[in-house]
């Protein structure tokens, strides 16, 4: 049966379960779009728990954060995007495996 | 029967399910519109945490600006040919599943052994999410990281601008 309110620690959970679930894209995915997709999907955990967090103390530091961190993540996918247009440009691929002059 | 856990459910698994279909979608433009899913659930769970400038703001910049710049990048690689989409899955990917398992198993422990005690959201969790209060403090507490985040993003702007333009010789 449910109970009339959440409690916080749902809502943690479930944010540890969307975060390892980016953490997985990351590691098994070799498209580059896609391992940015899984990126944004981590930032996107954090936020929920921060806001989780900052609605259940009743302070408003969380959303601020929250503010800041999609500003950051909209600057971030404006360069990470135009990388990997200048990444297709010049080996004409997106595979991150393909991309290895700088590994040792 | 209280309304509120049961959205929670119903967000909550849609974000669950629209994460895992992102992360395992072979066509890159599928992914792309089950993260858009993704973010909508998100919003709605904002939403449940009486946090509405943060679920607008969501919806906005994420589903509306963040997604189309992915999908537009998608759209200019052309990648046409199925062929080329399929990556190789093997020792790899099941170990990472494997390493990303334990460490949410953790994660959860961790949360459910020691519960933080907090049952319901505070009466002042309405006030702290309203436009109002969120552009109070903006301009009064947080101002300067608030004039810093402008700077980052003209540095962005530019940035992408140079990384993007044909180089001449």
């Amino acid at each position: 049966m449910l109970p009339t309110t959440i409690p916080l620690d749902w809502y943690l959970i479930l944010s540890a379960v969307l975060f390892v679930t980016g953490v997985v894209g990351v590691l098994t995915r070799r498209n580059a779009i896609i391992i940015f997709m899984s990126i944004e999907l981590m930032l996107n955990a954090v936020n929920l728990s921060l806001v989780a967090f900052s609605a259940y103390s009743g302070d408003i530091g969380g959303q601020m954060f929250v503010f800041f961190i999609m500003s950051v993540a909209a600057a971030e996918a404006a360069v990470g995007l135009a990388i990997v247009l200048s990444l297709f440009r010049n080996k004409q691929t997106i595979y991150v495996d393909d991309v290895n002059v700088m590994k040792w | 029967m209280e309304l509120q856990p049961l959205l929670f459910l119903v967000f909550a698994l849609g974000a669950v399910i629209s994460a895992v279909s992102t992360v395992t979608r072979k066509n890159p433009v599928s992914s792309a519109m089950s993260l858009v899913a993704h973010f909508f659930m998100l919003a709605g769970l904002y939403l449940t945490l009486e946090a509405q400038f943060v679920a607008a703001v969501q919806v906005l910049v994420y589903a509306g600006a963040i997604m189309v710049l992915v999908v537009f990048v998608i759209m200019l690689l052309n990648l046409g040919n199925e062929q080329a989409l399929t990556e190789n899955r093997g020792l790899r990917s099941t170990l990472a599943t494997l390493i990303g398992a334990v460490f949410a198993v953790q994660i959860i422990l961790v949360t459910v052994a020691e519960p933080t005690g907090a049952n319901a959201l505070p009466s002042r969790a309405v006030e702290i999410g309203t436009t109002e209060s969120i552009g109070q403090s903006l301009f009064t507490q947080y101002l300067f990281p608030f004039e810093a985040i402008s700077l980052l993003l003209l540095a962005a702007l530019i940035g992408s601008v140079v990384l993007a333009k044909r180089h001449m010789k």
